[in-house]
């Protein structure tokens, strides 16, 4: 690993003053830039460390749950607030990692860790994402792994969380502070797709730092599941994975929110099937209908095809587990 | 429009700033000069540039503490804690696998939680209480979990042990050793390449069911 010099301010504008010189690079749980880094993939000149912000609150608040970007997974994983209000949260992070990367791993970190795949890590292959202009090894190469839903020629990568497809479907909202002060986005908005630039995952400045995420309140508690699909039981990434939550009163849905890991750049939010959803009687049929809408615009790459058999069906079984019908 | 769509307006990136990092260690070599001239330096402490020239010396005092015993050490902020505990302080039972987060054979307990101490720089450990393999016997009595390991021969080469133990400690004390279900699930991030699996989830029931304190 390079040398670096290593700066561990206490205050937020402390880092804010920082992070936008180049060469520069924030550090929370380190799970994923140690890794880039030993990796030779990421070299920064200077780490900012910024545990000693006070960030790690969860805590209730009129519209919903707030979550401090340093708040570590298992934390949010194990609270209270979490099981009883979100549990679609709390089952996907139990599904990340490991317990002890749940342990070191935080909110912040966990929706900036790279969108990434194997060639990306091999400095030796061609990566637009690691380096613009050199090409996608994956492309025609070996993408079992990869994205079936907005890729580009540019970059098939996949983002690997789990916790970041429970937000998304819960239209949580990412809170960031820069030099002007605080703004949120949706979070939806705040991962990317690659198009022309895949050495892109979202949408933060290079001077700015998220301080939290808010989870609006919802009626999704009781009928909500996280399903992952993987290539071994536990620590392994998704294949592919579905946060499914749905509001059901008397048999029918009134309201349905569906998303997907392991099949593009970004958590992939399955707006048309939800709309398809709401207002349907809670039945299998529904379901699978719901799935096949869903695939419209799926390509696989190869080695990939088989997620454009897998996803449908993981939609429709996360739908019958958060229905109650598994 | 809803959609997933947005890939237009990219507003800032992490890596595309490296590419600047030529012009930083110009700038460092030049502080250089400047840091080995102790008055220099106060006055430039004072214009806060003193990040800067703690750039140029490469290593930064770290204290923590380590299985009981207070450590003031010397190390490279580069240096993870693994590396720390096996090199600079001998303590060679925490053990180095894949050395990026894949195994677990590195598990230490920080602060009383586990983590994985090939992805842990050292120098954030400032202030905090390490836990090794050998801070969990009582001198020459073995920790009941040792024990248990003994008695249902929960490794063959043993590489992987000392992660094992220390993972199977925190997995009770954390109250995910339930059933043998939460135990296999709670346990994943320790990888055995000889397959002591089973016997590794029997000492673990032994000493949960045994009640004792872990
Ligand atoms: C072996 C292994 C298996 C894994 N398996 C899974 C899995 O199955 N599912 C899953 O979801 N994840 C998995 N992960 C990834 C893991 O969840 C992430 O590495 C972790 O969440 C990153 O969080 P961190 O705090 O350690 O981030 P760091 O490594 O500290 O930082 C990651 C990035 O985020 C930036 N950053 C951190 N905090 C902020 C902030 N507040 N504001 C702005 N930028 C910030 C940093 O600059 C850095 O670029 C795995 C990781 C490993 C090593
Ligand atoms: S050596 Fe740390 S997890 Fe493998
Ligand atoms: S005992 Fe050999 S790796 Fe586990």
């Amino acid at each position: 690993m390079k040398q670096f010099q290593y700066i561990c301010p206490t205050t937020q504008q402390g880092v804010l003053d920082v992070i936008n010189k180049p060469g520069t690079k924030i550090i929370a749980g380190g799970t994923n830039l140690v890794d880039l880094m030993k990796r030779g993939v990421t070299a920064p000149d200077k780490l900012v460390d910024i545990n000693h912000l006070p960030l790690k609150s969860i805590i209730s608040t009129p519209k919903g749950l707030y979550i401090g970007a340093l708040a570590l997974n298992s934390a949010v994983a194990e609270h209270e607030l979490v099981a009883r209000q979100y549990p679609l949260l709390a089952m996907a992070l139990k599904a990340g990692a490991s317990p002890q990367l749940r342990n070191m791993a935080t909110v912040g970190g966990n929706m900036m860790q790279r969108t990434r795949c194997g060639y990306f890590y091999d400095t030796t292959m061609p990566c637009n994402k690691r380096a613009p202009g050199s090409g996608c090894g994956a492309y025609e190469g070996v993408n079992r792994m990869h994205a079936i839903f907005g890729g580009s020629s540019q970059c098939i990568a996949v983002h690997p969380s789990d916790m970041c497809v429970a937000l998304a479907a819960l239209n949580a909202v990412v809170i960031i502070a820069g030099k002007k002060g605080e703004r949120r986005l949706p979070f939806t908005d705040f991962h990317r797709l690659p198009g022309e630039h895949p050495e892109m995952d979202n949408h933060l400045a290079a001077n700015e730092l998220i301080v939290g995420v808010e989870i609006p309140n919802n009626h999704f508690a009781a009928n909500s599941y996280y399903l992952k699909v993987r290539d071994r039981q536990s620590y392994a990434f998704a294949l592919v994975s579905v946060a499914a939550a749905l509001d059901i009163e008397n048999g029918i849905i009134r309201h349905a929110r569906l998303a997907m890991g392991g099949v593009a750049h970004k958590p992939w939010r399955l707006f048309d099937a939800e709309q398809a959803l709401a207002g349907k009687p809670v039945s299998e049929d529904s379901f699978k209908q719901a799935a096949q809408l869903a695939m419209q615009g799926a390509k696989g790459y190869g080695q990939n095809a088989f997620k454009l058999k897998l996803a449908p069906a993981t939609i429709a079984e996360a739908l019958k587990h958060a229905a109650g019908l598994a | 429009m809803k959609s997933n769509e947005t890939v237009n307006g990219p507003d800032g990136d992490q890596d595309v700033k490296d590419t600047s990092r030529r012009n930083f260690l110009k700038q460092s070599s030049l502080l250089t000069a400047v840091a080995l001239t102790p008055g220099t330096a106060v006055k430039a402490a004072v214009m806060h540039v003193d990040e800067k020239i703690a750039a140029v010396f490469e290593k930064m005092p770290l204290k923590m503490e380590v299985n009981g015993k207070p450590q003031k050490l010397s190390v490279e902020p580069r240096s993870t804690l693994l590396d720390i505990l096996r090199e600079q302080l001998d303590l060679t039972g925490t053990k180095k696998g894949c050395d990026h987060g894949q195994c677990g054979a590195c598990t230490v307990h920080v602060d009383g939680r586990r983590v994985n101490s090939c992805l842990t720089l050292g120098i954030m450990m400032s202030g905090k209480k390490i836990t090794t393999i050998e801070g969990l016997a009582n001198s020459d009595q073995l920790h009941p979990m040792q024990e248990a390991f003994i008695k249902h021969d929960g490794f063959q080469c043993g590489y992987c042990t000392p992660g094992q133990i220390m993972s199977a400690v925190a997995c009770i004390r954390e109250g995910h050793a339930g059933s043998e279900h939460e135990i296999r699930e709670y346990m994943s991030g320790n990888i055995c390449r000889c397959g002591a699996y089973p016997n590794i989830v029997n000492a673990i029931q032994e000493v949960k069911d045994g009640g004792q304190t872990v």
